[in-house]
């Protein structure tokens, strides 16, 4: 018996002086390898006094299993240390930059275009892109802006032909919905414009984003609640909205749409020129002729119409004062929109 | 329009502040765009008396005076001017004193004596003669009348004024004038109107009737003329309350006829001209086109040669004036004019304007005449005139007149109903709110139930219809009565974007996720980037729209390819020190259908990449393939080397799916960039969104992922150096028959252990079959087939 305790002590021994698993692999093949030194034990077995061999099997097989369970158990604290020692060999400066996945985004008109037209389509607009460069007639003629109109000199307006021009707004928008549309009508034509105007707050091709609704009883009070809706969406929550006389062709009675200053919240600051009010979009409800050269019956059906600047929104929300800087296309301007 | 309070006030009593009644104009549709408060900074100017005047002893042209400031002292003052004489009183600007200019004059010495002040100028002051007689001599005014020693200047004189700069809309012409504004403000302030004087009397036996023949041959451009003739004119200056007027609206006073006609314009809108009656040949006055080539000098001495759009207003043989734009030099007032005719005529608007545009000369009559004179008015700023002539005493005015009016004057009459005109605006305006403010605004009512009718001013040509008497009623009653409903009573409707349109949010939103920025440029380009791009005006594709009235020769035409536009982006941001950048813009490009252009041009959607940096073709290759993919999906596409001649021949390439050319892309040729200023490479594709739309197609089919295991093989094949990849593919998959699922390039070698002039492309294949584990014979088959075909038609060798 005394073999056995040599073997263990030994065995456990060299166990304990162990520092790598690799070692420990040996250190099993040398004591439970099919040749190794308990194995062995178990050879001699024949040597053993017949009554003597069930208790000298089961004092060789608990000492082949304490061996075991003492590799294993020293196996489970290097693989622990060897696992620590590999994590700190792998650290790594978490504070170096990341590889940056870039986006890029829309341009801010479309940005605010997008911010638009989401805000109608939910209260039941449709989407109307007409042609840009476009008839006399739908730019003018139909829209009761008669021949001798100021608005209709050539410094104003950009002529491909006498009867064919650049369309100075998205006007044209309505009148094409209504010649190929039956009421109820509620549409938003966006677009580019064009006029012959190029300074810090006018550029010669900007986008206009046109509104209509067609149907019965429609009022002023239904134009206030729109875009009292409307630019609540698209400023905030405590935008305010007040209507002034102005005049239009095209409407009648036409009216100015000034919002409470989204910077000063009403206050006056330098934006709203000290007044609390921005002077926002034009609007009114569509001139009977209009609807009359559409083929729509005035007495049955009346129609609000709104045209907004989708320039001057976009420079309020974000604070550009020259026009000019939105067509720079510089990329670290363009870069500063990403969406959130 | 300039509105002087001063003046606005002989027909309104204001008794509001200057805020006040800002407010209430703004809220009535009068937008006041400024507030020019005239003289006011003008402050320590005094009233003074020149006690003695002295030779400087240090300087020749300098005076020594002693004054009597009154209740600031007796002071001495150093002057340069020598209009001055003792006793004289002059205005003196005292120690911290400010002038009109805004200029503070101090305290100081002049040649080692000491200045208590400046003696002013009328300039000095804002003034001129207008104003105040000698206030535009050169040297100092002299104060003629007795006015307090030490009283500040600009109150005994009554320089001060505020004017408003109103900016009125297009619809009230009828407002362009003092007296306009002054019914609105009377309005508005619920005040009586009071009107100007519009009598005179007349000599009976003086008939212009019989003095002169007049006669109107354009009704069509000239609805109404009226002339009436006036005998025993005295040329003379105009009395001070009538310049002063003038002055106040900026208009220099030149003798009392001429005066009146401008005053008249002014204060009831009405351009007024005279004619001295012995220039008219014949005593006649014709109001014609002119003919072809007929001349006229006009006031101003300018020649302008005719054609028969140009109005004119001649005597028996000849053009006296070039109507409602200018007198003729050959009739205009003199000082020994002693016959006049006055004219008073409502001229169509367009026509003057053209003239006016046509020959370049315009005037304060031409301006006002296009932005539309009523017919009323013309009568009575012909009224005024006369009662003027009458109040200065300065001619003898005929007993009748001529009035060439094609249609009798008529008031328009409205038949509507109340509900009609609440229902415009939405709420309910009381009917006797209704009543008042149309009263008040001169329309005449009469109400009966519901019925209402309304008899509209002469004046306000504007006004047909109920909505225009919604208008009316809402502008005096307050938009802030206004409320917000949201369509209550409407149907409702289905919003949203078409598939169109979200199509191309999605193409925006793919080409954001590749990291692309949105750009936004003009849709016109210049003429001349034909030329640097070499782009042929002749051929279909590159026939442009031409600008008739552009505002510069780099922004003429509309264009027909986006790529000038992006390439200029791009080079401005390399400009910029910007190191690089991925951009795209979706716009249109214009096709005219004909040459001239004769029906609208078709628009094409497009789509433009650029790249700029640290990119290469394949960058660009693999945005425009993934692109691409989602437009056509598993359909063929084709890449052959463009023949563009703005790109880089052996690294560009056209795009074609299903033998449609859907676009191109790679490197702008050098030549090109470097005559726009680079000499860095630039990547651009434009993709014709119009076609890719054509070919899209979107319906997913669902197919079934194989459960069987593939097979893969790797082919590494040494081709020449200008075999193309794709060559080689097709090559493989048409012989690879329907198991094979995918080819993909994964290695190119060139170098040392290869021959030279030959490269080795690695391609892996994946075979696999939805029915069954396929058999490794077969594919080696397959693949010994592929090789082969290889070998015989590209000379391709297995590594």
């Amino acid at each position: 018996m005394q073999d056995y305790s040599v073997i263990k002590e030994k065995a456990f021994e060299e166990i304990e002086k162990a520092t790598s698993s690799a070692q420990l692999v040996d250190l099993r093949v040398k004591y439970l390898g099919k040749t190794g030194e308990i194995s062995l034990l178990m050879k001699n077995m024949k040597d053993i006094a017949p009554e003597e061999r069930a208790s000298f099997g089961k004092v060789v097989n608990e000492l082949k299993t304490e061996v075991e369970s003492k590799i294993q158990e020293k196996d489970t604290l290097l693989k622990e240390i060897e696992f620590k020692n590999k994590i700190k060999a792998e650290s790594l400066d978490i504070t170096l930059p990341g590889k940056k996945q870039e986006t890029g985004n829309l341009h801010p008109l479309n940005i605010v275009k997008n911010q638009i037209i989401d805000a109608f389509t939910g209260m039941g607009f449709e989407v109307f892109e007409g042609p840009e460069i476009e008839l006399d007639y739908y730019c003018f003629e139909a829209l009761n802006i008669p021949k001798d109109h100021p608005a209709r000199d050539m410094q104003d307006t950009f002529y491909v032909k006498d009867d064919i021009v650049l369309r100075p707004h998205t006007s044209p928008g309505q009148i094409r919905t209504m010649e190929n549309k039956k009421p109820p009508i509620k549409i938003l034509s966006p677009g580019r414009v064009y006029r012959a105007d190029d300074d810090a707050s006018h550029s010669p091709m900007f986008h206009q984003i046109e509104g209509l609704v067609v149907d019965k009883n429609v009022s002023l009070c239904d134009l206030k609640g729109l875009l009292n809706k409307f630019f609540k969406t698209i400023f905030d929550e405590t935008t305010e909205i007040r209507l002034r006389p102005s005049y239009f062709p095209f409407t009648e009675p036409s009216v100015e749409v000034d919002v409470t200053c989204s910077k000063c919240h009403g206050k006056g600051c330098s934006l709203c020129k000290g007044t609390g009010w921005i002077e926002i979009l034009g609007a009114g409800i569509v001139n009977k002729k209009v609807l009359e050269n559409c083929g729509i019956d005035s007495n049955e059906y009346s129609a609000l119409a709104f045209g907004l600047g989708i320039e001057r929104i976009t420079m309020i929300k974000y604070g550009i004062t020259d026009i000019r800087t939105l067509f720079a296309n510089n990329v670290k301007f363009l870069k500063q929109f990403e969406r959130r | 329009m300039k509105l002087p309070l001063s003046w606005l006030k002989d027909y309104v009593d204001i008794d509001v502040s200057i805020e006040e009644l800002q407010k209430k104009l703004f809220s009535c549709g009068f937008e006041v765009e400024e507030v020019i408060r005239f003289a006011e900074n003008v402050d320590k100017i005094v009233v003074a008396k020149i006690l003695k005047i002295e030779q400087h002893p240090n300087a020749d042209k300098l005076l020594v005076t002693q004054i009597d400031a009154g209740k600031y002292g007796k002071l001495q003052i150093i002057t340069a001017a020598h209009n001055i004489f003792e006793g004289a009183l002059v205005p003196v600007a005292l120690d911290g004193s400010t002038l009109f200019n805004g200029e503070h004059i101090y305290n100081g010495e002049l040649r080692g004596l000491p200045s208590f002040g400046m003696f002013c100028s009328g300039e000095e002051l804002g003034i001129t003669d207008d104003y105040y007689d000698g206030a535009s001599v050169h040297g100092i005014l002299i104060l003629k009348e007795d006015y307090p020693l030490g009283a500040e200047v600009k109150e005994v004189l009554g320089i001060e004024d505020v004017i408003f700069d109103i900016n009125v809309t297009a619809n009230r012409p009828d407002c362009q004038s003092i007296l306009g504004l002054a019914r609105e403000v009377a309005a508005v302030l619920n005040k009586p109107l009071k009107m100007p004087d519009l009598t005179y009397k007349t000599c009976e036996d003086i008939k212009t009737t019989t003095e002169i023949k007049v006669e109107n041959k354009a009704f069509d451009l000239c609805p109404r003329y009226m002339a009436q003739y006036v005998s025993d004119i005295k040329i003379e200056k105009s009395p001070k309350w009538m310049t002063r007027r003038l002055a106040s609206v900026g208009l220099r006073s030149i003798n009392n006829i001429v005066d009146i006609t401008n005053f008249v314009l002014m204060e009831i809108g009405q351009p007024m001209h005279a004619f001295d009656r012995k220039d008219l040949l014949d005593s006649s006055i014709i109001v014609r086109r002119a003919t072809d080539g007929e001349e006229i000098t006009t006031l101003d001495e300018k020649t302008f040669k005719l054609n028969k759009n140009n109005l004119v207003i001649c005597d028996k043989t000849k053009p006296v004036a070039l109507a409602g734009v200018m007198g003729g030099l050959n009739s205009g007032i003199k000082d020994d004019t002693t016959e006049i005719v006055f004219e008073a005529a409502k001229f169509k608007r367009d026509n003057i304007r053209k003239t006016a545009r046509a020959l370049g000369q315009s005037s304060d009559s031409s301006s006002r005449f296009e932005k539309g004179i009523d017919a009323y008015t013309t009568e009575i700023g012909l009224n005024r005139a006369l009662n003027l002539i009458d109040t200065l005493n300065c001619g003898k005015i005929s007993s009748d007149r001529y009035d060439l009016m094609e249609e009798k004057l008529e008031e328009k009459v409205i038949n509507t109903t109340i509900s009609k005109i609440n229902s415009v605006l939405g709420i309910v305006v009381p009917t006797k709110d209704i009543e008042e403010i149309l009263t008040k605004l001169n329309f005449k009512v009469e109400i009966n139930g519901d019925d209402i009718k309304i008899i509209v001013p002469l004046y306000r040509e504007d006004v047909d219809d109920y909505p225009d008497i919604a208008e009316e009623i809402i502008r005096e009653y307050g938009y802030d009565h206004i409320g917000s409903t949201l369509l209550e009573t409407s149907k409702v409707t289905l919003g949203g974007k078409n598939k169109e349109q979200v199509r191309t949010d999605n193409i925006k939103n793919l080409l954001c996720g590749y990291g692309f920025n949105e750009i936004i440029t003009y849709s016109f380009v210049s003429k001349k980037d034909y030329a640097v791009y070499g782009l042929d005006e002749n051929k279909e594709e590159y026939k442009y729209v031409e600008i008739i009235n552009p505002l510069s020769e780099d922004v003429n035409i509309m264009r027909t390819t986006l790529i000038p536009s992006m390439v200029q982006v791009v080079i401005n941001n390399i400009n910029r020190k910007n190191n690089e950048g991925k951009l795209f813009e979706l716009a249109k490009v214009y096709n005219p259908k004909a040459l001239p252009v004769t029906e609208l041009p078709i628009e094409r959607e497009r789509l433009a990449l650029g790249m700029f940096g640290n990119v290469t073709f394949f960058d660009l290759k693999g945005v425009v393939e993934g692109f691409i993919e989602t437009f056509v999906g598993e359909k063929d596409v084709v890449y052959k080397r463009s023949e563009l001649s703005y790109m880089h021949q052996t690294r560009s390439a056209d795009v074609f799916v299903e033998g449609v050319k859907v676009g191109y892309f790679g490197e702008l040729s050098p030549k090109v960039s470097e005559k726009c200023g680079t000499d860095k490479r630039i990547y651009v594709a434009e993709l014709y969104l119009d076609q890719l739309k054509d070919l899209y197609d979107d319906k997913v089919i669902f197919k079934q992922v194989s459960k069987f295991p593939s097979i893969e093989r790797d082919l590494a094949l040494i081709v020449d150096d200008e075999v193309l990849c794709q060559d080689v593919v097709n090559v493989i998959k048409k012989n690879g028959g329907e198991y094979l699922e995918s080819v993909s390039l994964f290695d190119i070698y060139k170098g040392n252990q290869i021959a030279e002039n030959k490269k080795s492309l690695a391609f892996n294949l994946v075979f696999v079959s939805n029915e069954r584990t396929l058999n490794v014979e077969e594919i080696d088959e397959i693949i010994d087939k592929t090789l082969k075909e290889l070998k015989t038609t590209i000379n391709a060798e297995l590594r």
